[in-house]
């Protein structure tokens, strides 16, 4: 078996995979909707989803949750639609649909028979100028979200901390507030707010419509063009300009305990740059160095060092999402063995960290990061949903169908020195925030 | 306004249900092994599915989490390679294999691509058939098991079910959960783990479906490689589980602002003449989405869950429906009052047209979207051998679907939904609310 490994190894050097084919078209209609076409007829389906360039991080002060509120909202009355009717309509037509808010982006998605498409589209049209809220739609949904709120992050302790650190790691920018809301805020929406938030935001020219599946540039054009192209373009809207962070010149320390932690663990994240239209090298570094980092619990960095060669940790991990509209975040944890102080737990990390500096990246590593990144385009072709999230999440951040598309070679292009010089730059104390969260000693039961 | 009205009128003509196209092989392999394919070559890679039927309900008594322990120890090193070793090579064919337990059910997951397919069933085949079980990696996975019981011992949600199962299985394995408790795992040793593999990986107990980029002799081939030195035999399957289930409330108090519902009573076997009126009746009743009788009453008119639903599960060895929601403290009594109310009412009234016939057109609709990836059919392709299913299930499905009337509904709701033998097991600090066994 060895040997039929090791042969492997100089095919992967030398045969890159089949080159994935996918055919993508993008447009705009005369009243500024972005459109993306991704043609896959592998199924008689199509995934139709219209992204909002608006989410939490978009709200007035005050108001938080506005944005997540509005989404749950979005599925009441409008013009032509009786309050859950595009539910019980696509659901009647054996589709399923949903919709989900981001600090960057809100998106509403149906997943429907191909035949189905204008079906769907027309509903959608309605509700991006045709929202018609009254004021009985608003102490059930709010309550709605209020035990979305506890189910998601007032019943677990790792999201409520997790809060607690976006708080801290944000100095003034509004990544630092829920996505879901603060509860006390989330609790005194109204029906003027959600009106307020809807008449400046949706529209059109602030649309971006991503239809993937089996279907052709020209349906969707035409479907397009009928249903969406005759709303007007809201001139409330305007391009984004968050307030942005200060220089970040003093590290955050928390401690958070609580009875329902189950294992205590240390988490560090640091602020780091997202990908830029036309820049996303730096963005693509970073990605690979969570991956080196912890990526793996087997073969990455933290694994190796802390839950094999140390037996410390029982789980180690490190994260990067680049996709952000401004400044995100690079994450890394440790949850030791019990017994394990997290004071030790947090110097057995920077410790590792420290060796990594030192030793720099496994070239055989790196390689075999990039033939998994290769072979994901080939899988990724086999999930339309997928694809459509990938378009729509990334030209709502602020990217391009051509940032998109140059992503994977970008990555590729990456150098073991090109890792340790982003690692180097992101790296940096003074803008992290390292948290200690630990089980109280009180009893949960009562 | 009027762009609208027109699209609907064209719509109606539409909603005749789509019937799945596609098209499952029956292969046999050469050494006797059988397996569904649905080929699928616009792609280059193959998903393949593989289940072991008795899962985690063949631990060994006391050693509960043993089987558990030993999924999570079939790629921690296999043959001549440790963990690290096997973990490398795995990545350099870009394969990826996922093994999981169930009540049921050892499944392994794996998708490789075309142009390397025979080196990544190789390596499948020596974690399945030389797992290592090196001490050093038993005792790193046994501290992840821990970490992951500790975390969900103090999970409203698993305290729920953990309290619903004993209640519902007493002695049965299905009462308790399948990864174990701290003792039990902290005590098993290499020969527990040893045993979980010869109980649990044999060759005639295999169910196997495949979907992707490979050819109906290709696959039989395959098949022989990857599984054919597999030993049979195993250990006995469990009996039929005993439902020892009576109506009630039982609270479990846990410090937590909102409190976690988990409920239910006996169901209705999958092969029962009357499971396709059930299952149409549940699906309108408490089924998935917000228009569902439950969803309606208790998040859209009250606003007082996120999500609530109704299934009907079937088990290999028990048949129940389930029920789940979550809500403030406060408002936990309402809720249970709510959603017994709507239990005797679609017990007593069944459910009106409009009801059959959205639940008919969304039922009918959504079963050609689920067959959309590769990974997806080879999963259907399993569950279908393992519910001992027709192999043209999936072109008669809809019809019988279709065939179900008011009266079947009327019929199987009386003997579905029983108000009086709903148990409810409540997480969490519930106001006004007294236990009822």
């Amino acid at each position: 078996m060895r040997f039929a490994v090791l042969a492997l190894t100089s095919w992967l050097v030398s045969a890159p995979f089949v080159a994935a084919e996918m055919a993508v078209t993008n447009f705009e209609l005369d009243n500024g909707m972005e459109v993306v076409v991704i043609e896959n007829d592998r199924a008689p389906v199509v995934v139709h989803m219209v992204w909002y360039r608006v989410g939490a991080a978009d709200e007035p002060s005050g108001a938080s949750g506005i944005a997540h509120f509005l989404e749950h909202l979005m599925f009441k009355a409008t013009g032509e639609l009786a309050s859950g009717e595009l539910s019980e309509t696509v659901k009647a037509n054996g589709g399923s649909g949903n919709a989900f808010t981001a600090q960057d982006y809100t998106g509403y998605f149906q997943r429907i028979a191909s035949d189905r498409l204008e079906l769907v589209m027309s509903m959608e049209a309605s509700r991006m100028d045709g929202l018609r809220l009254v004021p009985a739609d608003i102490a059930p949904e709010r309550g709605v979200v209020i035990e979305e709120r506890n189910q998601r992050v007032e019943n677990d302790p790792g999201a409520l901390f997790g809060e607690q650190m976006r708080a801290a790691q944000y100095l003034n920018h509004p990544y630092s507030i829920p996505i879901i809301g603060w509860m006390h805020e989330a609790s005194a929406l109204t029906l003027e707010d959600a009106n307020a938030f809807y008449e400046q935001h949706y529209g059109p020219n602030n649309a971006i419509l991503v239809v993937a599946g089996d279907t052709t540039p020209d349906e969707v054009r035409a479907l397009a063009e009928e249903h969406y192209g005759v709303i007007p373009p809201n001139p409330n809207i305007v391009a984004r300009d968050r307030v942005q962070e200060p220089p970040q010149l003093a590290e955050r320390r928390l401690r958070y305990s609580d009875p329902r932690v189950g294992n205590d663990y240390v988490m560090r994240t640091y602020l780091a740059p997202e990908r830029d239209p036309g820049a996303q090298k730096e963005a693509a570094a970073l990605t690979l160095l969570a991956e080196v980092l912890g990526g793996s619990q087997t073969t990455s960095v933290l694994a190796r060092k802390l839950q094999f060669e140390d037996q410390a940790s029982v789980y180690t991990a490190a994260w990067y999402s680049g996709q952000s509209l401004d400044d995100t975040t690079f994450g890394v944890v440790n949850v030791p063995v019990p017994g394990t102080t997290l004071e030790d737990a947090e110097a057995a990390l920077d410790e590792s960290l420290a060796e990594f500096m030192e030793e720099g990246v496994d070239p055989a590593k790196l390689e075999r990061i990039k033939t998994q990144i290769r072979a994901s385009e080939v899988y990724a072709l086999d999930d339309i949903s997928g694809l459509a999230n990938r378009y729509g999440s990334a030209l709502s951040a602020g990217l391009t169908v051509e940032d998109v598309q140059a992503w994977p070679d970008i990555l590729q292009s990456v150098t073991e020195a090109d890792i340790m010089a982003a690692a180097e730059r992101v790296f940096d104390r003074r803008k992290a925030v390292t948290g200690f969260v630990q089980r109280s000693t009180e009893e949960v039961t009562q | 306004m009027i762009r609208f009205a027109l699209v609907f009128a064209a719509i109606v003509s539409l909603t005749s249900p789509a019937a799945a196209a596609i098209d499952i092989k029956d292969v046999t392999s050469p050494g006797g092994i059988k397996a569904w394919l649905v080929e699928e070559d616009t792609v280059p890679f193959t998903a393949l599915e593989l289940r072991f039927a008795g899962g985690a309900s063949l631990d060994r008594e006391g050693k509960r989490g043993a089987i558990n322990l030993m999924t999570g120890l079939l790629e921690e090193g296999a043959g001549d390679l440790d963990a690290q070793g096997f973990t490398i090579a795995r990545d350099e064919l870009a394969a990826s294999f996922r093994f999981d337990v169930g009540r049921d059910g050892l499944s392994v997951s794996a998708r490789f691509l075309t142009e390397n397919r025979d080196e990544a069933i190789a390596l499948l085949k020596l974690a399945l058939t030389e797992p290592r079980f090196d001490q050093s990696a038993i005792d790193r996975v046994r501290a992840q098991v821990l970490s992951g019981i500790r975390s969900d011992n103090t999970d409203p949600n698993t305290i729920a079910g953990d309290r619903l199962n004993l209640l519902t299985y007493g002695d049965h394995p299905y009462a308790t959960r399948l990864d174990g408790t701290l003792d039990s795992v902290s005590a098993l040793t290499r020969d527990d783990v040893l045993n979980a593999y010869s109980d649990v990986i044999v060759r005639d107990r295999v169910y196997v479906g495949a979907a992707g980029d490979i050819a109906g002799d290709e696959l039989a081939a395959l098949l022989d490689d990857l599984l054919g030195d597999l030993p049979t035999g195993g250990a006995p399957l469990p009996e039929v589980a005993d439902v020892a289930l009576d109506g009630g409330v039982t609270v479990e108090f846990l410090d937590v602002p909102q409190s976690v519902a988990l409920f239910g009573h006996t169901g209705i076997q999958r092969d029962d003449p009357d499971f396709f009126p059930a299952f149409v009746a549940n699906e309108a009743f408490g089924g998935g989405g917000l228009n569902s009788r439950l969803s309606l009453e208790v998040r859209e008119e009250r606003g007082l869950t996120y999500s609530i639903g109704s299934f009907l599960v079937n088990w290999d060895l028990s048949n129940m429906v389930l029920g789940q929601f979550a809500t403030a403290n406060e408002t936990v009594a309402e809720a249970i009052d709510v959603v017994i109310d709507e239990w005797r009412k679609v017990a007593a009234e069944g459910l009106s047209q409009e009801e059959l016939d959205a639940a008919k057109t969304y039922l009918t609709g959504a079963y050609p979207l689920r067959f959309d990836s590769n990974a997806s059919i080879a999963r259907i392709l399993v569950g279908m051998q393992m519910d001992d299913l027709p192999i043209d299930y999936v072109v008669t499905r809809n019809s019988k679907v279709e065939a179900v009337t008011l009266e079947d509904i009327k019929r199987v709701t009386k003997r579905l939904y029983r108000a009086d033998d709903l148990h409810f097991v409540i997480v969490g600090q519930p106001d006004g609310l007294e236990e009822v066994n």
